[in-house]
């Protein structure tokens, strides 16, 4: 008697499991697709520098130091909506910040830098998507945090705001952070 | 025939205009072309293949994204190069993960993709099985004399209604 209600049971139990699966998957984004590049030296480029077209940038720029890398454009409504994070980054926490422009023209891109402020120490110029392919960049904005032995520790996919810098993006940083200044 | 009222009009002009209005940028696969239709082949097959990463519903060849066309020109540009196939889709993979993929690779992560459903179906045959068995091992029960004037009960009772 209490066993066949027991055994009644079942078919709910795997329904409820089915239902919170279901659930959790209702709010994963399915743009966020993981980078294989997480872990793996930053791929190397040879782009031209946005403020000055003969300077040419090569990975070398990212080592020393732990550096946030952003994928940029000035098409992209998102990344001016996480612009003045990146400024606040930029003077708040010393963080070197630097500037992938991508798929878009020099007067556009110069024009934003212009117009809401330049968080960038220097800014990668990549307007035919050459290197943006290298480093499996599929939209803006798109950030990646790597180290100072230029090795891609984090990528973040989407605008960073106050709650992403300090519970996501911060965290790794002052990680490696550490281990560089020992 | 109904005048065209301004109400009508003004409803299905919008939809016209929709319906005449271009893409705002068309990508056609016409510029990649190879000496050997072979290889144009097997181009085509490719593309269609790979799965576009802004736009994931559509492959590589229907994808009108920007994106879409950058890598259908470096896909075609590794094939000019001599690539084979599986280096193409390599290259591909190391930048974008398994993602580009629209048939998943099997590996110890995806094996519950590969052979969950299996799982599901050899389950429910087993449930099947197990029940009509038990069926067969219980002998049909005979009425009893309560249930069989319940019985009679209600076919009387539907008999009094067919009238």
């Amino acid at each position: 008697m209490n066993t066949s209600a027991q055994r009644a049971l079942i078919p709910l139990g795997i329904f409820l499991a089915l239902a919170a699966l279901l659930f959790y998957g209702l709010h994963l984004d399915p743009r966020k697709i993981p980078s294989p590049l997480v872990d793996k030296p930053a791929p190397e480029f040879s782009l031209p520098d946005l403020k000055d077209p003969n300077r040419i940038l090569t990975r070398d720029i990212l080592l020393g130091q732990v550096s946030l890398v952003n994928v940029w454009a000035s098409w992209c409504p998102s990344c001016r909506q996480e612009h003045a994070e990146l400024m606040r980054l930029a003077r708040d926490y010393g963080v070197r910040v630097i500037g992938f422009n991508w798929k878009d023209t020099r007067p556009a891109a110069l024009q934003m830098l212009q117009s809401y402020g330049d968080p960038y120490t220097v800014t990668l110029f990549d307007p035919n998507n050459i290197s943006g392919i290298h480093w499996g960049v599929y939209g803006a904005p798109e950030t990646f945090v790597v180290d100072a032995e230029g090795i891609i520790r984090h990528k973040r996919v989407g605008p960073i705001d106050a709650q992403v810098w300090a519970e996501e993006i911060q965290p790794i940083v002052a990680q490696y952070q550490q281990g560089q200044g020992q | 025939m109904k005048p065209l009222t301004q109400r009508t009009v003004l409803t299905v002009l919008p939809l016209v205009a929709a319906l005449l209005t271009p893409p705002a940028q068309s990508f056609t696969l016409e510029e990649f072309r190879f000496d050997d239709p072979a290889r144009s082949a097997e181009f085509r097959d490719l593309i269609s293949e790979l799965r576009c990463v802004v736009c994931q519903n559509e492959s590589l060849a229907g994808s009108q994204a920007g994106v879409a066309q950058d890598l259908r020109k470096e896909v075609y540009r590794l094939m000019q190069e001599g690539k084979s196939r599986q280096e193409v889709i390599d290259f591909l993979v190391a930048r974008y993960g398994d993602f580009v993929l629209y048939e998943p690779p099997l590996k110890a992560s995806t094996l519950v993709l590969w052979f969950g459903p299996f799982l599901f179906v050899g389950f429910g045959a087993y449930l099947l099985v197990r029940t009509l068995q038990r069926k067969k091992a219980e002998p049909e029960q005979d009425l009893s004399a309560a249930e069989r004037a319940r019985l009679q009960q209600l076919l009387a009772k539907t008999g009094d209604q067919s009238d």
